[in-house]
């Protein structure tokens, strides 16, 4: 029997806003126990973790982890020990690698690559539509008996709008969800920036907010047609919000999430055409950027993700229209969110509900809770050290962060996963 | 009533001498929909009696001697088309048969026109099926012919459910009260509606089991309970009622695959299973074994009624066309 007793931990666990000072006991891979007068019969291991918060490890709903087809870039063993520094112990990872996740044995080969190579639980979202064409309807029945978590297209939309009804009304058979990135293809068609001002300024094409308006509205109607169960992967602008907003109050079944680079950026960082500063959706303005963390805070946006997305120079070091999309994220998911906790925009406990009892709810998992029995992936995280956030630090592969150089403060120094350390600072 | 499975046995009823009176207030048979109970049990008791008819070596009982009927199929048939023939020329009919070739022949007008050049050669009885809902009813309104609907585009198939209920009623000897899954396309399906309509009008409880796609919108709304969980839905059910996958619904935009439609939704021993014990299964034909029904079940004579609901056909055509000729001006009773 192998235990962890940590010791003078401040508990908090956002499922039930628990925030108190406390032990908490772990036996082989669990929670055992949890509270004040926790103790450990056995000899096992003691971390004092002298006053920090001890949470559920960070759950991430959007990373790209480019295996199979990109281990230049990233594989799911970099990719989970960049995960396990930023405190995230679960990691859903998207289908469009090469080949794309749209077969059971797909599935599978990832899950036993994972189990072979990464530290942290991964799962994978199996594709939407067969070779992600948006055309026919994947095998959702039999992806997810293997193990697919939710169905994606991943950064492209599905235009056809019945295709879209139909493959709603698949996934409500199944009771599965299906995650759509909401941007109109032709409406963003070689845009590259949020357009307005700026993009007048620098001279780029610009992809109009109404791009992921129109087509949020239309998945709206659609999701309310079909009871299906509707995950927006990222939203980035405030009309798109006040469209869930309205849907959710007539009990659409709807989520969505927003990335941490669209809550701490916006569309002036791009500054001198700095290329680590394009996303997909773009980065917005900052009334856009501010509604985002309002809406996280409303509780309008549910969850919030590091839409982690490795790229090497071959595609950032280019002129800023011809680089790709992408930016990484998984360890500097928490710093952002505890930016607004710092800022005084949310609760802790409710900032750290939207990446891991929220997810994790989205996602039927039970994880993201402090609870006795539940497996014990937890972090362990200093709330107060500030310091500025260097690059080259990163864990993952590739190291196109927009944080290069942001102060951040609070930070993880211990994150397990089912009992077993898999990071320490 | 049982006994059905042995071809052989003399039935006493139905030597196809005597005139059963049957309540049927219609000129055509368009549809399920607009029939009261007392006429599908007055249509059923007569086809009960050509049961016994067609297992005798002299089939013939000449009640349409001189008439003339067409059928006209827009779509191609096999079985519904020579189960027509056989029933009219049983009765002792004229019938011709006329294949009209289903692309070129789709809008409105042609339709009319095709329907008023047949009643110009003064048929009697009228088969039509066509590949666009309320196409027969059209047509219906241009003849002084009687007309039976062969199955009209999604719409309806009413000698279809009445051979079904036939078989029904001839294995468990009532309708009313029985529970019955309809499972697979049912949103595409003709079979479907004419038998939610007969069934739910006799007294059964109807499901239908299906992925949604493949579902009617708002398919509670028509009287039926609705699972997208096979499993779920054939639990204490009598009758699984499997329908024909189309062809053209089977990748990608109604269904990822074959395999998952099978996996899901296919009839295979371990869901059948899940049904009452006792509960037979039904096909409307042709069958896509491994497709949506597992081969070693629709060959089990114990629970699959398939063949018989074939015999069945002929029985319950014979017994409509008997039936609408006894309407026609210058019918009426026999001497």
């Amino acid at each position: 029997m192998t235990s962890t007793l940590f010791v003078n931990a401040r508990l908090v666990d956002p499922a039930t806003r628990r925030d108190e000072p406390g032990n908490l006991l772990v036996e082989d891979g669990r929670i055992k126990a949890l509270g004040a007068g926790v103790a450990s019969q056995g000899a096992g291991r003691t971390v004092d973790c002298k006053g920090h918060v001890l949470a559920p490890g960070l759950i991430d709903m959007q990373v790209f982890a480019c295996e199979p087809g990109g281990e230049h870039k990233e594989t799911l063993a970099t990719a989970s020990q960049s995960a396990a520094a930023g405190g995230v112990t679960t990691i859903i990872v998207m289908p469009d690698t090469d080949p794309i996740i749209d077969e059971p044995s797909l599935v599978d080969f990832i899950e036993r690559r994972a189990r072979d190579t990464a530290s942290v639980h991964v799962h994978p979202m199996g594709a939407l539509t067969r070779a992600l064409e948006g055309k026919a309807m994947s095998e959702m029945g039999l992806l997810s008996e293997a193990g697919a978590v939710a169905f994606t297209q991943g950064r492209k939309a599905i235009m056809d709008g019945e295709v879209m009804r139909r493959l709603l009304e698949y996934a409500a058979g199944l009771g599965v969800l299906v995650v759509h990135h909401p941007e109109d293809a032709n409406l963003a068609r070689s845009g590259v920036m949020n357009e307005g001002e700026l993009s007048s300024r620098l001279g780029l094409k610009g992809i109009p907010t109404e791009a992921e308006v129109i087509m949020v509205q239309r998945d709206l109607a659609l999701a309310e047609l079909t009871g299906g169960r509707l995950h927006f992967a990222q939203i980035s602008c405030a009309r798109s919000l006040e469209a869930i907003a309205a849907a959710k109050a007539r009990g659409v079944k709807v989520t969505c999430a927003v990335s941490a680079h669209h809550l701490a950026l916006n569309e002036n960082d791009i500054a001198t055409y700095r290329t680590f500063f394009k996303t997909s959706p773009p980065l917005r303005a900052e009334a856009d950027r501010q509604a985002m963390v309002d809406g996280l805070a409303r509780g309008v946006i549910d969850i919030v993700v590091s839409s982690h997305d490795p790229q090497g120079p071959e595609d950032k070091r280019l002129p800023f229209a011809e680089a790709r999309d992408g930016a990484i994220g998984l360890e500097t998911l928490l710093p952002v969110l505890l930016e607004l906790v710092h800022k005084g925009e949310m609760a802790l406990t409710d900032a750290l509900a939207t990446v891991t009892c929220k997810p994790a709810q989205l996602l039927g998992f039970e994880a993201g809770r402090l609870a006795e029995g539940l497996p014990a992936d937890l972090a362990l995280i200093d709330l107060e050290t500030p310091y500025v956030f260097d690059a080259s630090t990163v864990k993952s592969k590739s190291q196109n962060s927009p944080f290069d150089g942001r102060r951040f403060q609070g930070r993880v120094l211990m994150t397990q996963v089912d009992g077993k350390t898999v990071f320490e600072s | 009533m049982t006994g059905s499975n042995s071809p052989s046995a003399p039935t006493p009823t139905g030597t196809g001498t005597e005139q059963v009176e049957v309540p049927y207030n219609h000129r055509h048979l368009l549809g399920i929909q607009g029939l009261v109970p007392r006429e599908i049990t007055g249509l059923l008791d007569l086809a009960d009696s050509y049961v016994g008819l067609s297992r005798q070596v002299d089939k013939k009982r000449p009640l349409l001697k001189g008439r003339t009927l067409i059928n006209l199929f827009f779509e191609p048939s096999t079985r519904t088309q020579a189960s027509f023939e056989l029933a009219g020329k049983r009765l002792g009919a004229d019938t011709v048969n006329m294949s009209v070739r289903t692309s070129s022949v789709t809008k409105g007008e042609t339709l009319i026109d095709t329907a008023v050049t047949l009643n110009a050669m003064r048929p009697d009885i009228l088969i039509v099926r066509h590949n666009s809902s309320g196409a027969v009813d059209l047509l219906a309104q241009k003849v002084d012919c009687a007309v039976v609907n062969a199955g009209d585009g999604s719409n309806e198939h009413p000698t279809q459910a009445l051979l079904d209920a036939l078989t029904i009623r001839r294995r468990f000897g009532r309708i009313e009260g029985l529970t019955v899954a309809i499972c697979g396309d049912v949103r595409h399906s003709r079979v479907a509606r004419s038998n939610i309509h007969l069934l739910s009008a006799m007294g059964a409880r109807i499901r239908l089991i299906g992925p949604p796609t493949l579902l009617p919108p708002s398919a509670e709304r028509l009287g039926a309970e609705v699972f997208t969980d096979m499993r779920e839905g054939l639990k204490g059910v009598d009758i699984v009622m499997m329908l024909r996958l189309q062809s053209e619904r089977m990748e990608g935009n109604y269904l990822p695959s074959l395999r998952e439609f099978y996996h899901l939704y296919g009839l295979d021993r371990e869901k059948f299973d899940y049904a009452n014990p006792g509960a037979v299964i039904m096909h409307p034909g042709p069958m896509n074994r491994g497709v949506e029904i597992e081969s070693a079940l629709a060959d089990d004579p114990e629970i699959s009624l398939i063949q018989e609901q074939v015999e069945m056909g002929v029985a319950v055509r014979m017994s409509v066309l008997d039936v609408l000729s006894r309407r026609l001006p210058n019918g009426g009773p026999k001497q």
